[in-house]
């Protein structure tokens, strides 16, 4: 189904406040917001949930206004970050719940829930836990039975909430997979909230960024990773380094010295480039490239990151290099700036 | 078995020496037995001072009769209004923000720091003879003080914080993502209190009207000033009591006291039950993070 959100604002005096946000969600994808927390992702979802009543703007179900249908009533599946499963009911009747509070006519037959409840118990991959409580299961359990409970009413668009945020780095991997791999299976137009760029970058169709209730960018992971919309944006979805440079007509300069490098993006006079820690290399000291000094060296999985100080200023940039490079904290290097990027401010 | 190890390792940390305990043990078990034990020995042990006969005897007297059906009576009718009520405001306080919240859970409290006598004396101020509401009442041949209202409007009023206070702290730890879940999934307000709310809290609603009912069959001071005193009409178990004992009616009066010892011991003995039998339930009923 689609789902448009118009103007939603929603002030609530504190964090996680909604200014004016505004997103088309497509029949079938799946679509992550991103965002650091109290960004207002999560009343966001709150409000497509009607959980949360907006102060202003519209919630548009497939062209029909549903802003001020009570949440019983909208057919959406929802997966809350704690799961907030029935601690006194077992797996069956936890799923099985949405179910038998139907009206009495639209009530499917003992033997159809049964039959429903298993069905569903397998898409999870739990079978035969029925009879379990919550409180005996584990948190990927949890996660997918509450995720088998939100599916059972056949709801319009499944909505979660920091689905893996609570299980931990393995189990989060696992699910991540199988998540998208559900989703592909069964289809439904889904939205989920996460502070994690990983997890909404390789889950999602598209990501919409958020920050201090407004969207930032919205776009296919391709697109918010190369090519951010903000400085926030491109901090956010991955690693980011900055320094100050001069740019006139299209030529960039660092203290006085130009810079070969290809700046995207068109600013005149001073600004600030931003640059991925790869857009960058060390080069032996060379009077064409910036001198800098080494500060610090980690390792990271792919190769190393090193920490430099630019002469003959005290901008400090991280620079990715091949971990064959021995770097020694104190080295004099080179720094070849190979790309970067500009933001006119908005 | 984490539990176990943090207890040892506090004890090891803590590290009193078993001398040390033995008597911190010993002040406590003396401590219990002169202030608690003792006395309930005595009031058996003075009922049945002359022989069960006589300890039947007691409960022969219509007027003792009369005392236990009201006692009973002002149970049947104030519990159950402060279930409702305590209810009613731990979901409002727990569920819900609103202005005047503290106020309200500070009102809550205030039967605790109340002198009895005072909550009843409110009720004569109002509804007295002589009190704001009096003329008016007795125009209309409605009679509060001196009667079955009044004892009973005494006795909710001391018994007003019980089931709400076991209810809040709990209620507030589970929070409202449960309920959330449940209209999600289409369920009505009626019906996810019903399915949803009220199960999870019911052991402490358990407890809350078992201590509830305690108090509202012993209290004495507020129904005391309320009541009048009039024999076989507004004497309730607690004022019976009183009365038996300033006549010199010992026995008479430690049987009645008997019994509403044995109810509280039955009351304790029940709660000890509960969390016994249904440990594992009441434990899963505060959530696991």
């Amino acid at each position: 189904m689609d789902i448009r959100i118009v103007d939603i604002a929603k002030d609530f005096g504190g964090t996680g406040a909604l200014r004016g946000v505004s997103l088309d969600i497509r029949d079938g994808e799946l679509i992550a917001l991103l965002g650091p927390s109290g960004s207002g992702k999560t009343t966001l979802l709150r409000v497509i949930a009607g959980l949360e009543i907006p102060s202003a703007g519209q919630v548009l179900f497939a062209n029909e206004d549903a802003t001020n249908l009570p949440v019983q009533h909208r057919r959406i599946g929802f997966v809350f970050q704690h799961y907030a499963l029935f601690r006194h009911m077992t797996v069956f009747d936890n799923i099985a719940y949405g179910l038998r509070v139907r009206p009495r006519a639209e009530q499917p037959s003992r033997q159809e829930i049964g039959q429903r409840v298993e069905a569903l118990l397998d898409l999870v991959q739990l079978p035969g836990i029925e009879k379990r409580y919550p409180a005996h299961l584990s948190g990927g359990q949890r996660q997918r039975v509450a995720l088998a409970r939100a599916l059972a009413v056949e709801p319009r668009v499944l909505l979660l909430d920091e689905p893996l945020g609570a299980l931990d780095a393995k189990v989060r991997k696992d699910l991540r997979r199988w998540l998208r791999e559900l989703h592909d299976r069964t289809g439904h137009t889904t939205v989920f909230v996460t502070h994690d760029q990983d997890e909404a970058l390789e889950l999602a169709d598209r990501v919409a960024i958020l920050n201090e209730g407004r969207v930032e960018q919205i776009g296919t992971p391709d697109e918010v990773y190369d090519t951010p919309a903000s400085p926030f944006v491109m901090a956010f979805v991955g690693d980011t380094t900055s320094m100050p440079i001069e740019l006139r007509d299209g030529q960039a300069t660092f203290a006085g010295k130009r810079l070969m490098a290809d700046i995207i993006g068109s600013v005149e006079g001073q600004t600030q480039l931003y640059l991925r820690p790869g857009d960058a290399v060390l080069v032996k000291p060379d009077p064409d490239d910036l001198a800098g000094t080494v500060l610090g060296v980690r390792r990271t999985a792919t190769g190393r990151r090193v920490h430099v100080r630019l002469d003959p200023t005290a901008t400090e940039i991280e620079i990715e290099a091949a971990a064959s490079r021995n770097v020694s904290v104190g080295e004099a290097v080179g720094v070849r700036i190979l790309k970067g990027r500009v933001f006119s401010a908005a | 078995m984490r539990d176990a190890t943090a207890t040892r390792r506090v004890a090891a940390v803590t590290g009193e020496t078993p001398v040390a305990r033995a008597v911190l043990i010993a002040v406590a078990v003396t401590f219990l037995g002169i202030v608690l034990i003792f006395p309930i020995i005595v009031v058996f042990v003075e009922a049945f001072r002359n022989g069960f006969a006589a300890f039947l005897a007691a409960f022969d007297d219509p007027d003792a009769r009369a005392a236990i059906r009201l006692t009973l009576m002002v149970a049947a009718i104030a519990v159950p209004l402060n279930l409702v009520f305590g209810l009613a405001a731990s979901w409002a306080i727990a569920k819900f923000d609103f202005r005047g919240k503290n106020i309200l859970i500070t009102l809550i409290d205030l039967p605790f720091s109340v002198s009895p006598v005072v909550s009843g004396l409110v009720y004569v101020l109002l509804f007295g003879a002589q009190g704001l509401l009096g003329p008016w009442l007795k125009a209309h041949g409605i009679q509060i003080i001196f009667a079955l209202p009044g004892i009973v409007l005494a006795t909710i009023f001391v018994t007003f914080p019980f089931v709400a206070r076991e209810l809040i702290p709990l209620m507030q730890e589970q929070g409202s993502g449960e309920e959330e879940a449940a209209l999600s999934l289409g369920a009505g307000g009626l019906r996810t209190f019903l399915t949803i709310t009220l199960p999870n809290v019911r052991w402490g609603l358990l407890y809350g009207v078992l201590l509830c009912n305690a108090r509202a069959m012993g209290e004495f001071g507020a129904v005391a000033v309320v009541s009048g005193h009039i024999r076989g009409v507004t004497t309730t178990m607690p004022l019976h009591v009183e009365i038996l004992y300033n006549e010199y009616n010992f026995v008479a009066a430690f049987a009645v006291a008997s019994l509403l010892a044995l109810l509280a011991l039955v009351t304790l003995a029940a709660k000890s039950y509960l969390e016994w039998r249904y440990g594992g339930a009441i434990a899963s009923a505060i959530p696991r993070r």
